[in-house]
């Protein structure tokens, strides 16, 4: 039976349909009317009002990735649908489904510059997966079933749904509703010839140095399993770019950790000494391959992923299979033969040691008592501390790449970062989303003095909702990571990166929010275990010191496997 | 552009939405390729709407945008051609004083060449057209010039394939059996 109602309620109805019981959001003037309808639908929907709109939609970041589910954002138009451009944008580099409604003014209005007024649209297209402007109340089902098809389907990505005020109030025949299985453009997964599978399976059997590089496409298509059961039968070392950590947990024999600018040693290293290369679910980044004329030439790169556009964007490929990895690795795994590739595994155990004796050693087990904590060695503990169902989600820099090199990882979907944007004060929001998304789980987010100041006002979202987020800030009073940059490559000119910082615990407490701060070693384990035993959200202020840097380095212009140890040593040493 | 550059064709088939010409623009934008020309019409399928779009650059390159159209939701299809592929035209117009035209003791032989014609003749003006190849528009605008061309506009290339294959429509019918496979 048909009834007349409002777009606004539409949306609202729309979005139960879909599943969504939570969406973070702000309001404003040309979205009112969908705050008014939600008033009614408090009991079905919970709306997390976060203190900025940059910060509603990296909270919905974090309960996407952690949760697989969509995350949805409710803004207003103009300045907030502005304010949520960096994390469309995040969001269309780090496959997150994401449905983000933004307000607009009236259908009539359009062009006019009034108040409040912004392109949506057109300034939305090149930076998510799909952007439709709905200016009549009845294109709501229409288009709200496509957004949720499109945004978690495929290779996942942010959607922006642009409501006309007018659209909202407008009144429409509700006919029920009817989720979208199919648009005629688009095929999220296209179908597999065994051909391809049988050229790749004979490349794996007649490998003999072949090496697994999973990314974050892997979790996506929800094939640890799948990954794992053919890397143990093909007995294939696996590494994980920074977005595929936790794919495999990080004490598998066969896991050899991450690759790129600051990854593992040995993965990256033997990048360049692999026969064949499988890459599935990532997408090359420069951050990944360093120089690519000299990226893995004596190899045969096979390239599995959804998305057609990556093969051959970065690196030259000798064979692609379009399609998800999950039904990719199941088919192959009967093609592919035992095999024992020990001599080659143990390749691995040579940089291992060295990395554990020449980088581990000073970023993780320095004994002075009195010294300043190492940024490494805090991560380290923390995760210990925290146990096997921690998330880790990070800030950027630093903090970003030393938490996720120390933090062990035994499920997966247990690291959130800003991958491919690198988007500084993402953390604290989407930590905050994260725990939401997952609140079964100990959220370890770790940030730095700079990241947390750029989304510093979250932590009023922590205090209304409770959130139990444990932040470590590693505070160096510096723009660490570019500190670093300075040091190395620009002559120690520290141009704009120190920092003069505020008392970060009392600022916490102002929120309501326990801390403290760690100003040597020796209080570190202690206040480590206060913060996993408060009950809530907590926040540790770890002074480390400022000439901690992040090792090893492939710098850039560099090949994959030029490692610079430390500031004075490459690997391999003489 | 590099000396090296080929000019490649690209024919896009799209749904007719709102901001589609901003989706594939953009595409180009950011790799800083310049479109030398773009048209847009209806195509021979109803409700599918067709881009052609021309550009200078390299193979390699082209193929990364054509990916990258194609992954647009809105994008059913888009190919990329050269020359040698399609067989393509252009409508380029002439606005000439009428008072010069009018001492030229050869002005049949040049529209006759050119196979060019005459739309409209006023005491002022006269307004050519000439259908071709841009070089051969071009040529016929090299004639025209010393008339003194008070207007001259060409549109961009409309194109259709040499293939005896019409792709989109087989990837429309494999579509509505997917369709049908899930209702």
């Amino acid at each position: 039976m048909s009834e007349k109602i409002k777009g606004s309620e539409a949306l609202l109805r729309g979005l139960i349909a879909e599943g969504v019981d939570r969406i973070f959001g702000y309001p404003g003037g040309a979205i009112i009317p969908v705050y008014d309808t939600l008033y009614d639908f408090t009991d079905r929907i919970t709306h997390i009002l976060t203190r900025h709109e940059q910060g509603a939609i990296h909270a919905a970041q974090g309960y996407a990735r952690v949760s697989q589910r969509t995350g949805v954002v409710l803004v207003t138009s103009g300045p907030a649908a502005t304010n949520v451009m960096t994390g469309l944008s995040d969001a269309m580099l780090d496959s997150t489904p994401l449905v983000v409604i933004t307000g607009q003014v009236s259908s009539g209005l359009l062009g006019t510059d009034a108040f409040q007024e912004t392109d949506v649209v057109g300034i939305t297209q090149p930076i998510t997966k799909w952007a439709y402007q709905i200016r009549r109340a009845e294109d709501v089902p229409w288009a709200v079933s496509r957004a949720f098809y499109i945004a978690n389907t495929g290779r996942p990505g942010p959607v922006v749904l642009d409501f006309t005020k007018d659209a909202q109030t407008g009144l429409m025949e509700w006919d029920g509703y009817k989720r979208c299985n199919f648009i005629r453009s688009y095929v999220p997964y296209p179908e597999v010839p065994d051909g391809d599978l049988r050229r790749v399976a004979d490349l794996i059997n007649s490998a003999e140095r072949p090496m697994i590089i999973a990314g974050h496409g892997v979790m996506i298509a929800g094939a640890e399993n799948e990954l794992e059961s053919l890397a143990t039968k093909a007995d294939i070392p696996v590494a994980a770019t920074l977005l595929g950590l936790s794919t495999m947990p990080s004490d598998h024999r066969l896991f050899k950790g991450m690759v790129g600018m600051h990854g593992n040693i040995g993965p990256n290293i033997n990048t360049n000494r692999a026969d064949l290369l499988i890459a599935i679910g990532m997408r090359f980044d420069d951050r990944v391959t360093g120089t690519i004329d000299s990226y893995a030439k004596q190899a045969k790169i096979v390239h599995i992923d959804i998305d057609a556009a990556e093969f051959n964007k970065n690196v030259p490929v000798y064979a692609s299979i379009h399609g998800d990895a999950r039904e990719v690795l199941s088919r192959l795994l009967p093609l592919v033969r035992e095999a024992k590739h020990t001599d080659w595994l143990e390749t691995f155990n040579i940089p291992e040691a060295v990395e554990r004796e020449k980088v581990m050693a000073d970023a993780v087990f320095r004994t002075d008592p009195h010294g300043r904590c190492c940024m490494g060695e805090v991560a380290y503990w923390v995760s210990r501390a925290a146990g096997p169902n921690a998330v880790l989600v990070t800030d950027v820099g630093q903090n970003q790449m030393l938490s996720a090199r120390y933090f062990r990882y035994t499920h997966p979907r247990s690291i959130i970062t800003s991958g491919g944007l690198g988007t500084m004060g993402f953390g604290l929001p989407a930590a905050i989303g994260a725990k939401m998304g997952a609140p079964e789980r100990t959220v370890c987010f770790f940030t730095g003095d700079g990241g947390i100041q750029m989304t510093l006002q979250e932590l009023g979202t922590i205090m209304q909702y409770g959130t139990a987020v444990k932040i470590i800030v590693l505070n160096n009073d510096f723009l660490g990571n570019v500190r670093q940059w300075q040091m190395m490559f620009f002559h120690e000119r520290l141009s704009q990166t120190p920092m003069l910082n505020p008392d970060f615990v009392e600022i916490a407490k102002a929120y309501g929010i326990p801390g403290e701060t760690v100003e040597c070693r020796e209080q570190l384990s202690d206040a480590i275990e206060r913060m996993m035993l408060h009950d809530g959200s907590y926040l540790l202020n770890v002074r480390v010191d400022e000439a901690d840097m992040v090792f090893p380095m492939t710098p850039v212009g560099k090949p994959v496997d030029y490692v610079m140890l430390n500031n004075t040593e490459i690997y391999p040493l003489d | 552009m590099n000396p090296t550059d080929t000019l490649y064709t690209i024919a896009v088939f799209a749904e007719n939405h709102v901001g589609l010409l901003n989706q594939l623009s953009i595409i180009f934008t950011r790799r800083g390729l310049n479109l030398e020309s773009v048209t847009a019409s209806r195509c021979s399928i109803p409700g599918v709407h067709k881009m052609t779009l021309t550009c200078y650059s390299d193979r390699p390159t082209m193929e990364k945008v054509i990916k990258q159209i194609e992954k647009r939701i809105d994008v059913i299809r888009a190919f990329l051609y050269t020359d040698d592929d399609i067989v393509y035209q252009e409508v380029a117009l002439y606005k000439v004083p009428t008072e010069r035209l009018l001492h030229e003791q050869h002005l049949e032989e040049i529209i006759r060449r050119h196979n060019a014609r005459i739309l409209e003749l006023t005491p002022e003006y006269t307004v050519i057209e000439k259908t071709g190849h841009s070089d051969e528009t071009e040529a016929l605008f090299e004639e025209l010039k010393k008339y003194d061309i008070r207007q001259f506009v060409r549109t961009g290339r409309v194109a259709v394939t040499k293939s005896p294959m019409e792709h989109v429509d087989l990837y429309l019918r494999q579509q509505e059996e997917r369709q049908r496979s899930l209702s």
